[in-house]
């Protein structure tokens, strides 16, 4: 009688500890999906790495406390690659072969991204890159997107301005990276296009920190306005010098400037000063109907919040390489790296901090001149440009 | 036989590593093992240099982008316009061209990358002997602000011109064929193989030097480093010497950039950095900077830990921390391990111990 | 070339030039106390300018620059005592090996207590707009305060070392260590005091252009490579050389822009540094048995 005893409790034992494994299951949904994320967080492109982090962080705690991707907790698996190209390869490499993630966002600079972009693509694995450089997205390459705005429409913005202000002689100084290299090619190209003359174009080192000798230079060539293209704190330098030599002429910054703190610096210097942005940071000025208005609003309110400092474009670019990919994974109903691709490429007019998003198989970039409004600064503060 | 040790176990490593890796599903260590390996090479190259020859050198990385931009410049540079010139024809005949498609799919004739690589190295070679003739006559803190500035031109140059990729640098590096099926490629499937090619490359570069170093050039070199004077009186070649420690030094750096860029598919300005030079020395001081084997396993170890990203955002201040913690304490840590080692031998009634640099 | 834009560049050319004289004086000062090249100097710049700017919001600016050139040169002195003290015994290239692990560190502390944010300090007098006018060049005020203390702090130091019983002592310490201590005087703290007050004028340098160049925390590096340059090419240990040096080079840099693109100013820099080098080992002033004398 004991043994029936013991039978039957042993065989409620079993069926209950059958039953357990339900139980001990991952949390409600099931495995989390794993994103990896190669922002240079510390380094020398800290000032765009940094928000990228922090913004991610964000975004995916926000995620996860709404129910996550599919009903899944999102695991973020962060990498710092010091804006350093070869630890971007060993982290690419890492995050496809070992912490197998469904895909990856960043790098932050334009040389990682190509360092990256091959890696990627021959392993099939789904690349959002927050780096501006048009290599990234041409060729297109089936798993590389990027999030930025194109270079070109930021300059042909640039220039319709100028157009409209009367100015066609102009001076261009850029920082000798691969952003500022860029925007120094584009705005050369698009130059005879808009009837513009650039008397003066040079590249200054990223680290300068006077541009007195150099605007000096500038000056003696009778430009009528500057252009300056750079994404480091130069930028504020530049105002500065400007107004100290007395330089009256308008100063045009790139969409690096979009960034509080440099207006900060450049105190006083920075009244005035005109640039090509997208409309994060003058989200408050944008009608109602305006279909981004919301989430920038609301990215801006929960960054001052959480992190006490005001939200800026660059990490705008994570903003949207997660929320494309969220978007994606949800529309394939899977996080099969060819199905997310697909779904990527289907993505119509979705809205992000940079702009309205619309891709397809041809353009991995998704952003048009619409994406982009003209910015001023006024009493310290960013301002639609109005015209003068 | 001895000294030759670490040699071997690199050598050994290089074949028992990856089947021992794969059983334990931790393939994917190779990857940070194989890129650990080319800078420690270039460190190796460095410490010949400093610890024995006595020599500090800031402008290491300038050898390393040397090697790493001229093999990868010449393995992308597209010939098809000049195609139909004599030269190029005459290369295509004598095999040393190749053919692929460019970024665009265009059609690309290049030079073979081994053709690259050979130049590369004596472009490292050559620019070596150039500089190092007038930059070795300069003393302690001279002739390390020469080689720091040495690194410094190297880095704008790459950095500045647009033939060589300006800030972003050159991608699309295609693969070195070392051997029919044996590629210096950074797939997945060739995952193994270049392991081996790396450690086996690590492995000769190491034996390279110790020979060197326990050669009667090796003693010249000691010889040098503990007085010069003395050792010119001795009838010793110092510049000489010195200069061929230079230009070794320069080679080695040159081999581990080129291989690497071949591996890693792309090369850009920042392994031409100052902080790189400065990241080679500490290696070198952290290893006892007259130890080969010491710069081996400090060099493989820092490495492998900050590409695997173990410190995270912290890789930096732990690099420093590491640095100071060694240069303050190695010393009292060596005499220990001495002096405990001492007491073993003692037994064995060994009465003199070698001093000085130790290979 | 104008007048006008002769004194544009000129002044340009003393912006630069005067940070440049402040670090190399702060290499030259540690240079003659202890033989070695102190990478960590252009952090004492960055910590003091940081420190600054932290504090400058809380209490009047004057005050802010005291405190931060007090705190940098209480931390100069503690990374003397409680590392450099004790790797003088392992040689010069061992503690010149222990200045850049710590450069490292001190950097990446700043960025883990202040961020990677840029920040700036106040103008001394005016603001980021003013401008004074001399012979028809344009410059900020800060510059003159840039080249006034520039100039204090030289005038100070020679003094200090001719006149008071620690600067002397220190001259004496630097010719001959041993007959130095035979003389009652402890070299060690000399040492102390060397990098005590190569932080002090660091900071205060730090200060005093932060206004105009902006500061983050990692402007280290990149001024103690220029400051090493300018010292060499003044001729290590000679301070007032380096003053020249620093100028000189600032000049060379701002003029060179004339015919040279400004992102390879640093090249010509190196370039005549490097020629002047192979022509006179010893640095443009310095003396051949001095050079001698500091080896590994």
């Amino acid at each position: 009688m004991a043994t029936r005893l013991f039978g039957k409790i042993g065989a409620t034992l079993a069926l209950s500890l059958s039953l357990l494994p339900g139980a001990f299951a991952a949390p409600a949904g099931g495995e989390p999906i794993k994103i990896g994320a190669i922002f240079g967080v510390t380094g020398p492109a800290a000032y765009l790495g940094a928000p990228e982090d922090k913004t991610a962080r964000m975004l995916v705690d926000e995620m996860n406390r709404s129910g996550g991707i599919m009903g899944r907790q999102v695991q973020l698996i962060v990498k710092d690659s010091g804006a350093s190209a070869e630890k971007a390869i060993s982290f690419a490499k890492q995050l496809i072969d070992e912490d197998n993630v469904v895909a990856i966002i960043g790098p932050t600079t334009s040389g990682e991204s190509m360092a990256i972009k091959d890696i990627c693509q021959k392993a099939g694995m789904p690349l959002i890159s927050c780096a501006s450089a048009e290599t990234i997205v041409n060729p297109v390459a089936k798993y590389v997107f990027k999030v930025p705005q194109k270079d070109n429409y930021i300059v042909e913005w640039l220039y319709g301005t100028m157009n409209k202000l009367g100015i066609s002689k102009i001076g261009v100084i850029a920082s000798n990276t691969g952003f500022g290299n860029g925007g120094k090619a584009q705005l050369e190209k698009y130059a005879s296009k808009y009837g513009i003359s650039i008397a003066i174009s040079e590249v200054y080192d990223s680290g300068a920190t006077d541009l007195s000798a150099l605007l000096t230079k500038v000056n003696a060539a009778g430009v009528q306005a500057v252009v300056n293209w750079s994404i480091e704190p130069a930028q504020s330098i530049v105002a500065k010098n400007m107004r100290q030599l007395k330089m009256g002429q308008q100063l045009f910054q790139s969409h690096g400037f979009a960034n509080i703190r440099y207006v900060e610096a450049a105190g006083e210097a920075a009244e005035g000063v005109i640039f090509p942005s997208g409309r994060l940071i003058v989200a408050g000025e944008l009608p109602d109907s305006n279909p981004q208005k919301r989430l920038l609003a609301k990215y801006n309110a929960d960054y001052r919040a959480l992190y006490k400092e005001e939200a800026s474009t660059f990490g705008g670019h994570a903003y949207d390489a997660l929320t494309i990919l969220k978007a994606a994974i949800e529309a394939a109903k899977s996080t099969e790296p060819d199905r997310i691709v697909q779904a990527i490429e289907g993505l119509k007019d979705f809205s992000g901090t940079a702009g309205i998003f619309n891709f397809s198989a041809a353009d991995h970039n998704g952003l048009l001149m619409d994406s982009i409004d003209m910015v001023t600064v006024k009493k310290g503060r960013f301002v639609l440009y109005k015209g003068k | 036989m001895r000294r030759y040790a670490p040699a071997l176990v690199c050598a050994l490593c290089a074949f028992l590593l990856p089947p021992l890796l794969a059983a334990t599903k931790t393939a994917y260590l190779l990857t940070q093992l194989t890129m650990s390996a080319y800078y420690v090479l270039a460190s190796l190259g460095l410490c010949a240099l400093m610890g024995y020859a006595g020599q500090i050198s800031l402008g290491q990385a300038g050898f390393f982008a040397i090697g790493a931009y001229a093999s990868s410049f010449l393995s992308t540079l597209n010939l098809t316009k000049l195609a139909a010139s004599p030269i190029v024809r005459l290369l295509d005949l004598t095999g040393l061209l190749s053919r692929g498609s460019d970024l665009y799919g265009a059609p690309l004739l290049s030079l073979s990358p081994w053709l690259a690589f050979l130049a590369a190295i004596l472009l490292a070679a050559a620019i070596a002997a150039l500089i190092g003739t007038p930059v070795l006559r300069l003393k302690g803190h001279y002739l390390a602000m020469a080689t720091l500035g040495f690194g410094l031109v190297i880095e704008r140059i790459v950095r500045g011109s647009k033939i060589l990729g300006g800030a972003d640098g050159l991608s699309n590096v295609p693969p070195f064929t070392i051997l029919p099926g044996l590629a210096v490629a950074g797939g997945r499937s060739a995952r193994a193989a270049n392991f081996a090619i790396a450690w086996i490359v690590l492995a000769l570069g190491l034996l390279a030097l110790v020979n060197l170093v326990s050669s009667r050039a090796g003693r010249a070199l000691r010889a040098l480093h503990d007085g010069e004077e003395a050792a010119g009186a001795m009838g010793v070649d110092t510049a000489r010497y010195k200069l061929n420690v230079f230009i070794i030094g320069a080679v080695y750096a040159a081999i581990a950039g080129a291989l690497l860029t071949h591996y890693n598919g792309s090369i850009g300005p920042g392994e031409a950095n100052v902080m790189k030079s400065v990241r080679y020395v500490a290696i070198v001081a952290v290893g006892g900077m007259a130890n080969l084997t010491g710069t081996l396993v400090a060099g493989l170890a820092l490495n492998f830990l900050s590409l695997r990203g173990v410190f995270g955002r912290f890789d930096d201040a732990v690099f420093g921390l590491i640095l100071i913690a060694v240069m303050l304490f190695a010393e009292d840590g060596q005499r220990l391990l001495r002096s405990s080692l001492g007491a073993l031998t003692a037994a064995r009634g060994r009465a003199g111990r070698r001093k000085g640099p130790q290979a | 070339m104008r007048g006008q834009l002769f004194l544009q560049y000129l002044f340009s050319g003393l912006i630069y030039g005067s940070i440049y004289a402040v670090v190399a004086i702060g290499f030259n000062i540690i240079y003659n106390a202890t033989g070695i090249i102190n990478f960590a100097q252009g952090e004492f710049v960055m910590l003091g300018s940081m420190i600054a700017s932290a504090l400058s919001g809380r209490m009047p600016l004057a005050l802010a620059i005291a405190a931060a050139v007090v705190l940098t040169t209480a931390a100069g002195v503690a990374v003397e005592r409680l590392f450099l003290r004790r790797v003088a015994r392992g040689g010069v290239l061992k503690m010149i090996v222990t200045t850049i692990g710590l450069s490292i560190v001190i950097r990446e502390a700043a960025l883990m207590a202040w961020g990677e944010g840029v920040r700036t300090l106040p103008f001394f007098s005016g603001n980021e707009v003013s401008s004074l006018t001399l012979l028809g060049a344009h410059f900020s005020p800060q510059i003159l305060w840039i080249v006034g203390i520039t100039a204090l702090i030289v005038a100070g130091l020679t003094l200090f070392f001719r006149l008071t019983m620690a600067g002397k002592a220190m001259r004496g310490c630097s010719a001959n260590r041993e007959g130095a201590s035979l003389c009652g005087i402890d070299p060690r703290r000399m040492v102390t005091l060397a990098f005590g007050m190569s932080a002090g004028i660091g900071a205060l340098g730090g200060c005093v252009v932060a206004p105009l160049t902006q500061t983050h925390y990692a402007i280290g590096a990149g001024l103690a490579i220029k400051g090493f340059t300018v010292a060499a090419f003044g001729g290590l240990g000679n301070s007032v050389a380096a003053v020249f040096a620093g100028l000189l080079i600032g000049m060379l840099e701002s003029f060179s822009i004339i015919l040279v693109p400004e992102a390879y100013k640093d090249v010509v820099t190196i370039c005549v540094l490097l020629i002047l080098l192979f022509a006179k080992p010893s640095g443009l002033f310095g003396s051949k048995a001095a050079s001698s004398l500091k080896e590994y």
